[in-house]
């Protein structure tokens, strides 16, 4: 058999066992699915299919066999000869992978330039034009001139596979390539993994996303802490899971709507017809909604919708151009929020990377909002501690720096300093799409436990429908800008108006009756 | 899934040693040149004029009998203060006129770049030449020179940072809180601006040190009979063929000071930008 046969791989670094123990054989046509959490030793995996172990870890294989060649024991040269010939590695972000002073054309060539110099001029243009049509790009001629700038992330993420696939390797070693991408964009980019294994081509499919393993994979592999806890076919494993650690991972996946009773005393927070334009450009266009208390709103779309523009609206941090917002019946302006009234909405950003001051630990991070929320000089270290355990931490995180923390512990950091001032509405802005689906579970479960202690009412920003079923109660559905779908969570799941909304729908893979 | 092998450079640890020794022995002549010097520096004694190096003069004897050696000891604390005292000085007024343009009104901010843009427009040692002219000869003088020349980088440095700083989340995060705008910029950006501005200073240092040589090698700084390595080695220049260790010496010292500032420097910034990254 060619393609892939790989048994025992093992990589070690300085803190420990990385890979324990890796068996993986993907024949030609087939897609294979590395599943896990952040830390699983997916990636590491991937990276050693290439050889491509990074400096100061070992690595060992009891046997590597790429399309037909041993590759147990090669030299960095011989793995050179390999690498884009035989087999290819398309990684997740392809804005850092694709050269941004290299037109696409020079990009997908060059793996061809290297492995069949013979091939030249026309003959090259031809070989180019073909792959970026393989990846279903459309005017490839006009692509291959563009820079990866002037792409939108999916075509970039086309690109990159089509580079990959110039040489005709047999073997596609693809690491989390959808995850950076919207979910309509990632559909369509999953079914061209798909097509691309129907052609013939042995792909091994790293991911954290059990939806698109689903959609891709015929059979998966479950990695847990550098070990294969499970594996088999891909229906069979994700109807069905055997080991702990795979039921929690597609238990995190599918969500039931909440279905809690409407609230019927004033809504909190009140959009009324809100606009805000950069320029020429319409970011939110005539969008109402309200809030109440001890209730989720969620606002549903796509990167470019005016998500995060509603957000920051919301917060009082951008003024709109026109309609009106007010929050308990009085006018919500940037000039209001400077006031008294600061403190009582509250925003948790998207990234957890930046939200700290990496200079401070997570004590004074957190003792600053304390005092900005009125709590006394003597009382600060307890309302600290009790902060801490309010978000699942135990109090000996004060002592931390964010660099010490992982993303899930500094999301939760970031949501202890916004609760720290008593806030009455809390805006989260994709607070959970950088965290691994266990982490983003546990922390929804957190912030649904503190809203019903908290009385909070909720703004949720997100591209997830799984995440709306299990937090929200109402949904806006936006595209460019206006609300194309509206209401509560199961109308709209069960009944979508918008083809837009029925297309998320059906890329999250929630199928509503008669549709 | 990060694993960081960290690398380790051999080379960066020989070069940080080399240069640690230098500065160290220069800052000793610094603080405690009658440690180090056999002579008193200033001490004439024509009987043994430009006599060459020996074990009784390591360094030789100048064209008045002084001891090289005991002046360029003695020449370490005012050569090296003045290029220290002009750093920080520039650190200082760059930092605060820097963050302050930053958070001003376009106007301002925009008539202060172009100043910082003319400024910068002309080779530090003109400028500092300039301001020397205008000012007049003297140590002082010369440390102030030295700061206006060596001033626009920081402003411009220490604006960027703030501004880029001012954007992030957390010091937005900081804002939303409620806490006031000053109180976030003095506890959340002005730190970092310090600590970016601190590391361009440390190479900073070596440029300043030797453009203050150079405005006292033109006779602009200290005056005779003052121990200062540019003096000594505009006093030395006419003496080349004649008796090369009277110049040699007091321009070995100032090679030395400044390539190992330098040095250290250039490994404070990688290490700042490793941490960085």
């Amino acid at each position: 058999m060619s393609g892939l046969r790989l048994r025992g791989l093992r990589v070690d670094g300085p803190e420990g066992a990385i890979v324990r123990g890796l068996d993986l054989d993907v024949a030609p046509g087939e897609c294979v699915a590395i599943v896990g959490e952040s830390g699983a030793g997916k990636s590491m995996s991937a990276r050693a299919l290439l050889g491509l172990v990074p400096e100061g870890l070992s690595w060992s294989v009891d046997d590597l066999e790429i399309d037909g060649t041993s590759a147990r024991s090669l030299t960095e040269r011989q793995w050179r000869s390999l690498r884009g010939r035989r087999i290819a590695l398309v990684s997740q972000d392809a804005l850092v992978s694709l050269d941004p002073l290299r037109r696409v054309g020079a990009e997908v060539a060059e793996p061809v330039r290297i492995h069949e110099p013979a091939v030249r001029g026309d003959a090259l243009a031809d070989r180019v034009r073909d792959s970026l049509d393989r990846v279903s790009m459309s005017e490839p001629d006009e692509r291959a001139r563009q820079y990866p700038h002037e792409l939108s992330g999916g075509l970039r993420q086309r690109a990159l596979i089509a580079s990959a696939l110039s040489a005709k390797p047999a073997v596609l070693v693809t690491d989390e390539p959808t995850t950076a991408l919207d979910a309509t964009v990632q559909v369509r980019v999953l079914d061209l993994v798909r097509r691309i294994a129907d052609d013939g081509v042995a792909v091994v499919f790293i991911s954290h996303d059990l939806g698109a393993v689903a959609r891709v994979a015929d059979r998966v592999v479950v990695m847990h802490e550098g070990r294969v806890v499970e594996t088999g076919v891909t229906a069979e494993v994700l109807a069905s899971p055997r080991d702990p650690v795979t039921r929690e991972l597609v238990a995190a996946v599918s969500h039931e709507p909440l279905g809690r009773a409407p609230r019927t005393d004033a809504p909190l927070f009140t959009a009324r017809s809100v606009t805000k334009r950069f320029g020429e450009r319409v970011a939110v266009d005539d969008v109402s909604f309200e809030v109440r208390r001890g209730r989720t709103l969620a606002v549903v779309g796509e990167s470019g919708s005016g998500k995060t523009t509603l957000a920051r609206l919301a917060v009082g941090v951008t003024a709109a151009d026109a309609g009106t917002l007010s929050f308990e019946g009085r006018p919500w302006t940037p000039d209001a929020a400077r006031g008294s009234d600061r403190r009582r909405v509250q925003l948790v950003q998207q990234n957890p990377w930046g939200a700290l001051d990496p200079r401070w630990s997570v004590g004074r991070t957190l003792t600053e909002a304390v005092a900005a929320g009125g709590v006394r000089r003597a009382e600060r270290r307890r309302a600290v501690a009790a902060l801490l355990e309010e978000v699942g931490l135990s109090p000996a995180f004060a002592r931390r720096r964010p660099a010490q923390l992982s993303g899930g512990q500094r999301q939760r950091v970031a949501i202890a300093r916004a609760l720290a001032v008593s806030p009455d509405l809390l805006v989260l802005d994709e607070p959970v799409s950088a965290l691994d689906a266990s982490v983003r579970a546990k922390i929804l479960d957190r912030l649904l436990a503190l809203q019903s202690e908290r009385d909070l009412a909720l703004i949720f920003v997100t591209h997830d429908l799984d995440i709306v079923a299990a937090i929200a109660d109402d949904v806006i559905v936006m595209k460019d800008g206006r609300v194309v779908d509206s209401g509560t969570v199961s109308c709209v799941f069960a009944a979508p108006r918008h083809p837009f909304t029925r297309e998320l729908l059906a890329a999250a893979g929630v199928r509503p009756p008669g549709a | 899934m990060t694993v960081l092998a960290r690398r380790t450079r051999p080379g960066h640890t020989v070069a940080l040693s080399i240069s640690g020794a230098v500065l160290a022995a220069i800052a000793l002549a610094a603080i405690a040149p009658d440690l180090l010097a056999t002579h008193d520096p200033l001490l004439t004694d024509v009987r043994s004029a430009l006599q060459p190096p020996s074990s009784a003069h390591w360094f030789g004897t100048d064209q008045s009998g002084r001891d090289v050696y005991s002046r360029v000891v003695f020449g370490a604390g005012r050569s090296v203060g003045i290029g220290l005292l002009a750093t920080g000085l520039a650190l200082f007024v760059g930092v605060i006129a820097g963050s302050l343009s930053a958070v001003s009104p376009r106007g301002v901010d925009a008539a202060a770049m172009r100043v910082v843009d003319v400024l910068s427009a002309f080779p530090e040692f003109l400028v500092a030449l300039l301001v020397v002219a205008v000012l007049g000869p003297g140590p002082t003088n010369i440390a102030v020179a030295v700061t206006i020349a060596a001033v626009p980088v920081y402003i411009r440095l220490a604006r960027a940072q703030t501004r880029s700083l001012a954007a992030t989340e957390h010091v937005e995060a900081a804002r939303i809180i409620g806490v006031p705008a000053l109180v976030v910029h003095l506890r959340h950006v002005l730190p970092g601006v310090l600590g970016a501005v601190s590391v361009l200073a440390t190479i900073g240092i070596g440029t300043s040190i030797l453009a203050a040589a150079g405005l006292s090698f033109l006779g602009l700084g200290p005056t005779e009979p003052t121990a200062e390595w540019g003096l000594m080695l505009s006093a030395g220049r006419n003496l080349l063929l004649q008796a090369p260790w009277v110049a040699v010496f007091p321009g070995l010292a100032i090679t030395a000071t400044v390539v190992s500032v330098s040095v250290i420097g250039r490994i404070v910034r990688a290490r700042s930008e490793e941490r960085g990254a």
